[in-house]
Parts: C-alpha cells; structure tokens; sequence
C-alpha cells in the first residue's frame, strides 16, 4: 500500500534539474509524477519513478545525494471537492500532512494524490476505511 | 610635534639601559617559574638548560618555546605561577579545540597592564580630559577591561558602551563628547555607516583619534576609517596570553610599526619552519616573552603572527622597537569580527552533529563593513531528508552550536556532495574574500 519516492537535494543553481532528468532519461527510467520543494538556499525534488533502484543507483552515481522515502498514493475522481474529502478524512484523524502533491491520470477520470504523513500506517489504515482507493507502486506505474 | 610620553624615563632610554633593565628582568623571571611551574621546569630540564644559563639577553634563544597547545594542556591554571588567592581575575580566549585558553592576572598585574595601556593611550595622543569610547567587548575577551583601566589610570573619562547597539553609541558620541574611539576597525566602519544612515557628519562629533585593533586591518581600510569618521586612526597590538591589549602601539608620527613595550614584553622575530632567530629586520614568526607578568608570565610564546622588528630611532624620540603591522599567520587562525576563529573548531562542532561529515568549507567576507562567516556543509544522505523543515532546522542547529561554541555568527548554506573541492593531502577549508 505504500509507494517508494526518491527524493533528490538540489542547490539552486542552473541546470540542476534538466541534469537529473537527463540522466534517468539516458538511463530509461520514465518519471509518473514529481514535485519540487524549494528554499532560497536549496531545493527537494521528489520523484516517482517506474526504476526506483536503478534511479537511485544512476542519481548517486552521478553525485547527487539522494534519499527513498515511503508515501501514499491516493486515487480520487477527478471532480470538485475530490481532495477535499480526503483532507478531511485526514484532518478528523488527526494526521500531519508532512507535503502533498498531485497529478491526473492518463484517462483524465482519476486524480492520484501523493501524500507524506509522519503516521503511514495509520493513514493507510483511516483512508481505507474512509473508502479511499489507496495504490500501490505498480499500480502507479501502470496508470 | 612635541610628543607627549606617559613614562619618558623607560619609553626614551638608550637600548643599553633597556637591556640590562630586560637582562635583569628575563634572569628573574626565568629563575622563578623554573622554581614555581613543573611543566616550565620540565620543559627546560629536557632542553638540557638551568636558570643559571641565561647570562644575556642572546641566552633567550636556549629557552624551549611556549605554543598554545601548553596553555591547554594545562587547562586552566596549570601555569599559573602564584597561588590562586593572589589571582584577582581571570580571562578567556577561544581555543583551538573548544578548550579556552586561560590567564590570570594578580592586582599588581592589572596595575602594570593599566600602566602599559595607559602608555598606548598616550601614544595616540590620549590624555585626562579625554572622553574614552570603549567600544571593545567587555568580559572575558581581554579588549574591553583592559583598554578600560588603561583609560582610567590615564586619568580620562571612561564610557565603557562595550560592542553592539550601534545607533546608541553613535548618541553618546554626541551627547558625551566622545574624543577617543576604541573598537575594531571594522565595527569603526560599521559606525561610520550608521552615521551616514542616520544623516550625522562626523564632523559634528568630537573624536579626535581613533584606537584600532584586535583584527588585522590594512592600510586602504585606515584610508577609510580616518576619511569617514574624520579622525586619526591608530593600530594598537596585544594578544591576552601575553597580556590583552597594550603589548605594542603606534604613536602618532609614524605608520610604520607599533612601539613594543619591551621593558614588559620582550619580541623575537623567528623563522616558523626552524625556530631559528632570525637577524634583526627580517620577517618571521612573532614570539614574545613577558618579563614582569606575576600570576601568568610567558616565556617565547609562539603568537603565530607574521611581523618584523623595527630598530631605527622614531621620531617620536622612543627608543622602543616598532612591530611591523601584523601581515599574516603562520596558521590557519581566522579572525571576524574580533574573534577568534579556528577551521578545527567548526570542524569540532560540526561532527558533534550526528550524521554530518566533514566535508565543509568556511568562506569568509565583508559585506559593507562587517565580516560574515559562511560554513557551506555537503549535504550527504545520513543528513538529507525529504522535508524543507528537517533540513532548514539542521542548518539553525549549526548555528546556533556554533554561535554557542565560538561566539560568532554564522550563516550555514547546504551544498550538494563533491562541491567542495577535494585537494590532495591538506583540505582547503578556508576561503577568505576580505582582501586584507
């Protein structure tokens, strides 16, 4: 039920990214979704990737420093007030979004939410039983 | 210009005098803390030399050195020469692996360090009726009390406003009349900024001269300092193993060295790489030995500071030797802001992070007038997160320890692995941008 994301640090300067997405392109690796976080200083990227261990290997190869972070990817109609009611499952559990950040997929019926809490057991645990349809990392990549 | 001396008898007394009165002195001196201090004597059984030796002033040399290493070994009294009831205060610098380094001072010691500091004072011109800006730090750096008695024994008006508050200092400037301004030459140009924010002319102020020191300073930033405070601005020398400030000072007719109160302070200019003597005039290693300090005398300490010797006659008519302005260190030792700063002591605080490596690197600039301090740390995975905030808190954690550890400020940028240069044998830690 969790979904392994690699995250990658970043100064920021110029050509940081393409760099990165170079290299897993160079290397076959197709990106299902990312997002990046940023500072004045430095930036996150975080990636979802169809090759989480050949990404990771290829990244830290070329110097990068990279971590793997469990998240959960939630599936949700793509339709008005879709990630409201998943925010508010959350909110009544009392969990802390830690970051979130979405994408729609292929068929543009669904919208895939991913989420990092501090608590992913009980999060897969509330969202399940709030009804939410929770995806796994090949499901992901076959979307 | 008739120069005004605090004590002419010593400060103009032919080389012979000064001597033998040194001679006597060293002789005393040595006798004593054989007799009183076991790692002194030690130190000079295995140097194979006694008391006995030293028949002039050349018989110096056969003495073993002190480093600063010494000081912390014997951490924090171990040096000492009297017993401590007859310490009545104590100082502390920055050591090199988070360990100070520890004086003392009996009464008489303040007295004589008053002497000297009142010495300097005149030098610059200073005198009772002065109003004395202090502007150095007050408490266990040596800068505030020191210029402080010195100013008092002087017989002029202390405003003892310490470091910091900037818009303040520059309203009891004003209000008081300051005429004699005491600080680093570069919170001096910090001054200068604020004024010209705060639309005052310098011209409207009182200050006649300006005391500069505990930093090394060129001659472009003097330029500066006395263009934009209007004042004649001076460079004092002192270091707190040997004494605080008042070892040395310029006078007012020459730029070209400090005046060393050798009658207390005994110089040598070695070669750093052989420990040899070096003939008078050449550039070397400055290595000074105190020759009437009680609670905490120093025989050839090791300052690490570049200089050379200066043996013509000044025209201020002293006969005392000049110090070249300190041009450089034979170590890696960094100063900002008046503190002193070691690359091994941010290495110390940075591994007792857990996870951090020592990939680091220190740059150092002046931004306006001010030095900054940033540590740039690789980012390796024990430390990476995905979340802003872990990383952010790790780069306020730094600082603070560091803040903590060396009381200086310091700005921590995370940079991604191998962005800091890897050399061959010794890593360059240091960037320095300030161009002094």
């Amino acid at each position: 039920m969790r979904v392994e994301q690699i995250a990658v640090f970043l100064e920021n300067k110029s050509g940081r990214l393409a760099e990165i997405t170079s290299i897993l392109a160079e290397n076959d690796i197709n990106i299902r979704a990312l997002s990046v976080a940023d500072t004045a200083d430095f930036g996150i990227l975080r990636l979802i990737v169809d090759k989480v261990e050949k990404a990771k290997s290829v990244l830290k190869a070329n110097g990068f420093t990279v971590g793997k972070t469990m998240v959960i990817a939630v599936e949700v109609p793509d339709r008005t007030g879709g990630l409201a009611s998943v925010l508010k499952a959350v909110d009544e559990a009392g969990l802390n979004v830690e970051y979130m950040y979405a994408f729609v997929n292929k068929t543009g019926e669904d919208a895939v939410l991913i989420f990092r809490f501090d608590e992913v057991d009980k999060a897969i645990e509330t969202l399940q039983k709030s009804g939410f349809k929770i995806l796994t990392g090949e499901q992901i990549c076959a979307l | 210009m008739k120069t005004l001396y605090w004590e002419e008898e010593i400060e103009t007394l032919p080389r012979v005098g000064l001597e033998s009165i040194q001679l006597r002195r060293l002789q005393h001196l040595v006798a004593r803390v054989y007799k009183t201090v076991a790692p002194y004597r030690h130190k000079m059984e295995e140097a194979g030399v006694t008391p006995e030796d030293i028949k002039t002033l050349a018989d110096l040399r056969k003495l073993p050195f002190t480093v600063k290493d010494d000081l912390r070994d014997n951490y924090p009294f171990g040096l000492f020469t009297v017993p401590m009831e007859e310490v009545v205060r104590v100082h502390a610098s920055s050591g090199t692996t988070g360990k100070p380094t520890v004086v003392g001072y009996t009464w008489k010691d303040i007295e004589t360090w008053a002497g000297v500091m009142a010495r300097a004072l005149t030098c610059a011109g200073a005198h009772k009726g002065d109003m004395v800006h202090n502007a150095y730090g007050y408490g266990l750096f040596t800068g505030g009390l020191g210029a402080h008695y010195g100013a008092e024994r002087l017989g002029a008006a202390v405003i003892p406003v310490s470091g910091g508050n900037t818009k303040r200092q520059i309203t009891i400037m004003k209000d008081f009349g300051s005429t004699v301004l005491l600080s680093t030459p570069s919170y001096a140009l910090n001054l200068a900024e604020t004024m010209d924010a705060l639309g005052v002319d310098p011209k409207s102020l009182s200050l006649r001269v300006g005391i500069f020191g505990a930093e090394p300073w060129s001659e472009n930033m003097r330029e500066e300092v006395e263009r934009k405070l209007n004042l004649k601005a001076v460079d004092i020398y002192g270091l707190s193993e040997v004494m605080g400030p008042g070892v040395a000072m310029e006078c007012l007719q020459t730029d070209k060295g400090m005046h060393v109160f050798e009658d207390h302070f005994l110089p040598e200019i070695i070669d750093p790489d052989t420990g040899e003597v070096l003939p008078p005039g050449e550039k070397g290693e400055l290595v000074f030995t105190t020759l009437t300090k009680e609670a905490f005398p120093i025989i050839r300490y090791r300052t690490k500071d570049i200089s050379r010797l200066i043996y013509d006659q000044c025209e201020c008519g002293r006969t005392l030797v000049r110090m070249e302005k300190v041009t450089g260190r034979t170590d890696d030792m960094l100063i900002i802001r008046g503190v002193n700063v070691f690359p091994s002591q941010v290495e110390h605080v940075l591994m007792s992070i857990e996870g951090v490596e020592p990939h680091y690197q220190i740059v150092v600039e002046r931004e306006g007038n001010l030095d900054t301090m940033t540590i740039q740390v690789e980012v390796s995975e024990s430390i990476f997160s995905d979340e802003i905030r872990v990383l952010e808190k790790l780069s306020r954690t730094i600082e603070v320890e560091i803040k903590d550890m060396l009381g200086v400020t310091c700005k921590v940028k995370l940079v991604e692995p191998k962005t800091i240069q890897r050399s061959e044998g010794k890593a360059q830690r240091v960037i320095d941008k300030r161009n002094i």
